[in-house]
């Protein structure tokens, strides 16, 4: 079966997220972006199924601004077969309904019977673009997944959910869409012949005007702040009781 | 102008979640309905003395128990005609389902609303709380999850009516097969009034039983940074942070735990921090209250000895 894997190229996790003072919105010029790391697990999975025989072909998406290819470049150095570049101006916001009409469009076009995606973005941390897309396909739909079997008829798969109550297991007819959690897999890293390799893999480039999604605003940012953490007075103990007798004055035992 | 809260039930009992929820609709509406999806129209009665509610939905099916989200989002989308907002409590249960009825109604949704500034206006985090994003919704209908830490509970003290909706349950793309249900005695993490939470520093899963050891003698909850989960010293349910769950008890003990950005998302709230560390420059330590820099194993044992 065919295996779509979308993915974000986001602000690099171990980076602190500034505010610009001019513009008021996150200040990502010459930050460091890396690929979202749910993605990267998504990534790894869709390799492991095609090296087991399960994925006929691995097929990476990501939509944004000419740097994107960067992220979708180092998909294919990693293992995808191939990729596509949804490309947008530079300053475009798309949301996730936006992002999951756009997929949806390309997983109609590719015929793709199981998207792969990460369980949220580290930098907008909605955690709706899967879950849009499954209701925008009507597709089956396994959020957070940390286990994915397919079933010996290859007609559906058993996929097990990290929820608040525990581990869910369910069956998912085949189309189906899966948003990943961290415990599933450890993405590996690609080797230096392989981003060799990864310049000569297929990149389609598709305009987003093209594609016939309305992409006009359905939220507005109106401004943003840096919450930060604040400092606290650290007050340095040395004993378990001396410890204790604080928290106790201060009411919380 | 109505609000429609989304109910979790686990059995007959309410998730707390909801019970934010609620008092979030109140601040958009004069008019607040809540809807419970369930397998036992009898596990909905006790949704009609949380204050706040005038009338609860119920749509009872055996499917509903462990309902997918394809199925929970049409029965949602199905009765949202009558109303302007749909509210749930941010929980796995919420964000595997609100976006699903995004979808459906063209709406984009609003995830983890942390404060109501206006009826389309809300303050959301994101990069994992470092930034707090004002954000103004152009739909006609809007779709909340509401952080469960940003709003008070609404308790007991309601009499709604009841009202059984009479929908016939679509076919599934998805069944359920099992849950393997986290089996703890302890308090609930979310709404726990103390957490003891480990890290990687414990340095194996043996060693963290100590920290469920002090949990129970400070009648606390466990919690875990993610470093201890993919260490695999305790499952993920436990995890809190950007990816796992936020908190903000009275009192959060921090064993072990250097304190990633991703960490601090999930605690930064709370009322007292206590970081025990043996590493005096971990970033965890700025964020402290009460720090003991020692022996983690020792300092855990004294405590439990001494608590």
């Amino acid at each position: 079966m065919k295996v779509i894997i979308p993915i974000k190229r986001v602000l690099d996790p171990y980076t602190q997220a500034r505010v610009d003072k001019q513009t008021q919105m996150v200040d990502l010029t010459n930050a460091k972006m890396a690929m979202n790391p749910f993605c990267e697990i998504a990534v790894e999975e869709a390799l492991k199924l095609k090296e087991s025989g399960v994925a006929s072909e691995t097929i990476v998406i990501s939509i944004g601004s000419d740097k994107t290819v960067d992220t979708l470049r180092t998909a294919l150095a990693m293992g995808i077969d191939r990729a596509i570049f949804i490309k947008t101006e530079s300053d475009l916001d798309l949301q996730p309904l936006h992002i999951g009409k756009i997929l949806a469009e390309i997983v109609k076009r590719e015929d793709a019977s199981l998207v792969v995606m990460g369980k949220q973005a580290v930098d907008n941390d909605n955690n709706q673009t899967g879950q849009m897309l499954s209701g925008l396909l009507d597709y089956s739909l396994g959020t957070f997944i940390s286990k994915f079997t397919l079933s010996d008829d290859a007609q559906s798969i058993e996929v097990s959910r990290e929820i608040d109550s525990g581990i869910e297991t369910r069956r998912l007819n085949l189309p189906a869409i899966v948003t990943v959690d961290l415990r599933l897999n450890e993405p590996r890293y690609a080797s230096l012949p392989n981003i060799m390799k990864a310049r000569s893999k297929p990149l389609e480039t598709i305009e987003l005007s093209s594609l016939d999604v309305d992409v006009s605003p359905r939220v507005k940012v109106i401004s943003v702040v840096e919450s930060g953490t604040k400092d606290r007075a650290a007050k340095q103990v040395s004993s378990a009781k001396e410890l204790l007798d604080e928290l106790t004055q201060m009411g919380v035992l | 102008m109505s609000a429609l809260v989304l109910i979790e039930l686990h059995g007959s009992e309410i998730s707390a979640n909801s019970r934010a929820a609620v008092t979030a609709a109140a601040q958009l509406s004069d008019s607040v309905d809540a809807l419970v999806l369930t397998n036992d129209a009898a596990n909905a009665t006790a949704v009609a003395s949380i204050s706040g509610i005038n009338t609860v939905k119920v749509i009872t099916d055996s499917s509903l128990e462990h309902v997918s989200a394809g199925i929970a989002s049409k029965l949602i989308a199905g009765v949202m005609s009558d109303y302007q907002y749909l509210v749930a409590g941010s929980a796995t249960y919420s964000k595997n389902i609100i976006p699903v009825v995004g979808a459906l109604l063209d709406v984009q949704p609003i995830t983890d609303v942390c404060e109501v500034k206006s009826a389309n206006t809300f303050v959301r985090p994101l990069y994992a709380g470092n930034i707090m994003a004002t954000v103004e919704s152009c739909d006609t209908t809007i779709l909340l999850t509401v952080r469960p830490t940003a709003f008070e509970h609404s308790e007991d003290g309601g009499s709604a009516t009841l009202e059984e909706l009479s929908v016939s349950v679509p076919e599934s793309n998805s069944t359920f097969v099992s849950l393997q249900e986290s089996q703890s005695e302890r308090p609930e993490l979310t709404t726990a009034e103390r957490i003891v939470s480990g890290g990687r520093g414990l340095g194996s899963q043996e060693n963290f039983a100590l920290i469920e050891q002090l949990a129970d003698k400070l009648d606390a909850a466990v919690g875990a940074s993610r470093a201890a989960v993919d260490a695999g010293f305790i499952s993920n349910d436990y995890q809190v942070g950007q990816t796992g769950k936020v908190v903000a008890p009275k009192l959060y003990m921090a064993v072990g735990i250097s304190g990633a950005i991703q960490h601090l998302a999930g605690m930064k709230d709370s009322q007292v921090i206590v970081v025990i560390n043996n590493d005096a420059d971990a970033p965890m330590a700025r964020m402290a209250d009460l720090v003991w820099n020692t022996d983690l194993f020792g300092a855990v044992q004294e405590l439990i000895d001494n608590a």
